[in-house]
């Protein structure tokens, strides 16, 4: 189907234009089902259906719309978690982040509306913090982000820890709730839209978006080859820093979203760096950075909680569920990696073709 | 090297439902290995819906099943001192004047009801200590952890310098050796809550338990509940005793009455349950919501509402949250209650034993749910308080009251 380029990379006098899409609609979706960050789209439908084909209720609008609601959450953070990931990095402090952000909303908000814009302010302020904290001691310390991040979600989850001594406070006023708990009510044939989804659908356009501009092009060069983004004039601390606040202000939003949904407990959020971190993976991105979309990740969070949730209807103890996680990061990792590697050079028929030195090259 | 990778999604998830096919058929020798699994006392604590048997004692359902409807001893007005008329600690040999220190190794205060009765403890010792009962009580708080409290009861023995030891067990198998070695220092030790597999204690404070608990939950459940009907029971966690025979008693007596029941492991975390009850609800419907504590109660109640059903007959606990939904929602419930109240009871057991008063070997507190009818009465008394309060957290004639209990300042 496709043109063999020949020396697109040893001679430039034959260089052609490389045109923005080869082949047709059609093929170029066939082609991008084909790379882990597309298949995680197939695999979602495929888990769909299964869970339709064993409890068909599930398949009706009203029940799926409530079941993205409720996953928003956990694909924001996904999104969130990507931003760092693909630039090469880990942030493990998004779980205690979020509990943080539960616990503060919960005990400075309390039953006064008027409390209710400031302290999101305020949350939003801690969120961009933490990241610059991280951001700053993985590039400016040169501490490994793994050890950052362990350390900040140490402190955090301390932090916790001392202001509510593990248990639950009151939940805050029911307003502030609504934006995880309420939606539009009366749609025709979903019934309802909650807002967790519209918030989700509002992120994702815009991740996508900026994963288009040069920050997004800069930041999976800077997850492919730091130096050779360092050497080509980027400012790869400030790009890190970044993509650490946006994971942190994606903690924050799914922080919000969870007060409503489940209201103020200590173990809220507990665990959701790994689920985050899982759900990228499942969405094809390599974990070292410089591959992989933003809307895999989330969409890896669609296909970790339906695969859940097929878990759960198929009767399968919930005590599993962690060994699963354990499993799926392994096999996602392995396949990912593979996939990767051959998914990116589709065209090129041997490695022998496009050697620089090698007669057929066009010499 | 196209057509391998055009296939590799299809790889992906046939991978996966290799991992899925896996683990189902895991779950299922597990389920069927269980008699030999439930032989060690580790192998129980993985499985939800296994493990019941090993907890489930017919003599102890028969004995606290009867213990529901016994006379206490005592004014009922101070419930923290009624007692069950059986054997008698005799500790004349305690008998001594002046005040003495308390030193009290506590599990953790990780949850709303610890939390409760470690304030209403403290507001208790401060009573004590005006009377000059008791000098000081030195605390560690092994935050949950066995190996924690272990250290934390051997520091006390040997450096706390202590005139009595008061220990809430955080497990019951792992704490046993350390309460023998408390005990072996010829104090009186006063064990609370939790049990241990020793008797060696002076005395072991507690409320009837788990089987009373589960006996009445369910039996409310059943009788409000029509047979083959689907109860949802969402339990904290596997492996603490008190919490496991709750659930044993329970599960005994759904089966006898036909009623479906599914139990699931929350963590007590919000987000859990109502993704546990919006599955449950999405499957089919659910007509009962069974808690072995009521911390998540309010969720389990929130997840009926946005699914847009019927609210269920449910059990929770004398938590505040539960009461208020409760009322506000005017659902079919019942509040079984732990008894916090018995966090005041050790100190004055340590009281009386250095007055050299007899105590009971086994101090068995009531422990009466709150009914519909009654619910009211406990809202009005508690009005003010916080969430997370417990409703018979029996503190009312101690300084402070309630503005202490009120602020919720952990001490």
């Amino acid at each position: 189907m496709s043109t063999v380029i020949p020396g697109v990379a040893g001679a430039p006098e034959q260089r052609r234009a490389i045109p923005a899409h080869e082949g047709g609609a059609g093929q170029r979706l066939l082609r991008t089902a084909a790379t882990p960050g597309g298949g995680v789209f197939v695999l979602v439908a495929i888990l769909l259906a299964a869970i339709i084909w064993q409890n068909p209720s599930f398949g009706e609008p009203g029940s799926l719309i409530r079941f993205m609601g409720r996953t928003a959450p956990i694909a924001i953070a996904a999104m969130g978690q990507y931003f760092v990931i693909v630039a090469g990095e880990f942030d493990l402090s998004m779980g205690a982040l979020v509990t943080t952000q539960v616990v503060m909303a919960g005990s400075l908000i309390g039953q006064d509306e008027g409390r209710i814009l400031p302290v999101m302010l305020l949350m939003l302020v801690v969120g961009v913090l933490v990241g610059v904290l991280n951001g700053l001691g993985t590039t400016l310390l040169r501490v490994p982000s793994f050890i950052v991040t362990l350390g900040m979600m140490l402190a955090l989850s301390g932090l916790v820890f001392y202001l509510t001594g593990g248990a639950a406070s009151g939940n805050p006023v029911d307003s502030f709730r609504q934006i995880g708990r309420g939606g539009i009510e009366d749609v025709p044939v979903l019934d309802v839209i909650p807002y967790p989804f519209i918030i989700l659908v509002v992120l994702a356009v815009g991740a996508t978006v900026l994963m288009r501009r040069p920050f997004g092009r800069t930041l999976i060069a800077v997850g492919d080859n730091p130096d050779a983004a360092e050497l080509a004039g980027s400012p790869v601390w400030w790009v890190k820093v970044r993509a650490f606040v946006l994971s942190s202000l994606a903690a924050t939003v799914a922080g919000i979203i969870l007060v409503g949904y489940a209201g103020v407990h200590p173990s809220v959020g507990r665990g959701y760096e790994f689920t985050a971190i899982t759900a990228v993976v499942l969405g094809g991105v390599v974990l070292g950075g410089g591959r992989g979309w933003v809307l895999s990740a989330a969409a890896g969070a669609f296909a970790l909680e339906l695969l859940f949730t097929l878990l759960n209807f198929i009767g399968v103890e919930s005590t599993w569920r962690d060994t699963v996680q354990g499993l799926i990061i392994i096999a996602a990792v392995a396949l990912a990696s593979r996939a990767w590697r051959r998914g990116r050079r589709p065209s090129r028929p041997t490695p022998e073709a496009t050697a620089p030195h090698h007669p057929a090259s066009g010499h | 090297m196209r057509i391998t990778s055009r296939w590799a999604p299809l790889a992906a998830g046939a991978a996966l439902a290799l991992t899925l096919s896996a683990c189902s058929t895991s779950t299922d020798e597990t389920a069927e290995e269980s008699p030999d699994a439930a032989a060690s006392q580790d192998g129980g604590v993985e499985e939800a819906n296994t493990d019941s048997a090993e907890w489930f004692v017919q003599a102890d359902f028969d004995e606290q099943d009867q213990q529901r409807g016994a006379t206490f001893e005592g004014d009922e007005a101070q419930p923290y001192l009624q007692y069950l008329d059986g054997e008698m600690t005799d500790t004349s040999q305690f008998k001594s004047t002046g005040a003495k220190k308390a030193c009290f190794a506590n599990a953790s205060i990780s949850n709303p009801w610890r939390q409760t009765g470690w304030i209403t403890m403290n507001q208790q010792l401060e009573a004590l200590q005006e009377s000059g009962v008791i000098s000081e009580m030195e605390t560690r708080d092994a935050q949950d952890d066995d190996n924690t409290q272990i250290g934390d009861i051997d520091y006390l023995i040997t450096e706390g310098n202590c005139d009595a030891f008061i220990i809430s067990p955080n497990s019951t198998a792992a704490m046993t050796p350390a309460v023998e070695r408390a005990c072996e220092t010829g104090k009186p030790v006063v064990v609370f809550d939790r049990g241990v597999e020793t008797d060696c204690a002076t005395t072991f404070i507690h409320p009837i338990g788990g089987y009373a608990w589960g006996i009445d939950t369910a039996s409310f459940l059943s009788e409000n509940l029509e047979e083959g009907d689907k109860v949802v029971a969402l339990r904290i966690l596997p492996g603490v005793d008190v919490l496991e025979t709750r659930w044993a008693a329970a599960e005994k007596i759904f089966e006898e009455n036909g009623i479906e029941a599914t139990d699931y492991f929350t963590g007590a975390d919000p987000t859990e349950i109502k993704k546990i009850i919006s599955d449950e609800l999405a499957q089919g419907d659910v007509q009962g919501v069974w808690m072995d504590a009521g911390d998540g109660a309010v969720a389990a109640i929130e997840a009926f509402e946005d699914a847009g059903k019927d609210y269920p007959v449910m059990t929770g606990e004398d938590e505040m949250s539960f009461l208020r939904k409760w009322e506000e929602t005017g659902l079919t419930g019942m509040a079984p209650v732990y008894s916090n109240f018995q966090w005041r009871t050790p100190l004055l057991a340590l009281e009386k034993i250095f007055a050299g008063e007899e105590v009971p070997k086994e101090w068995v507190l009531p422990q009466t749910p709150i009914l519909e009818d009654e619910r009211s009465q406990f809202l009005e008394a508690n009005d003010g308080m916080p969430d997370g309060h417990y409703a018979k957290f029996g503190g009312e004639d101690l300084t402070g009251y309630p503005e202490v209990w009120q602020e919720r300042q952990i001490p």
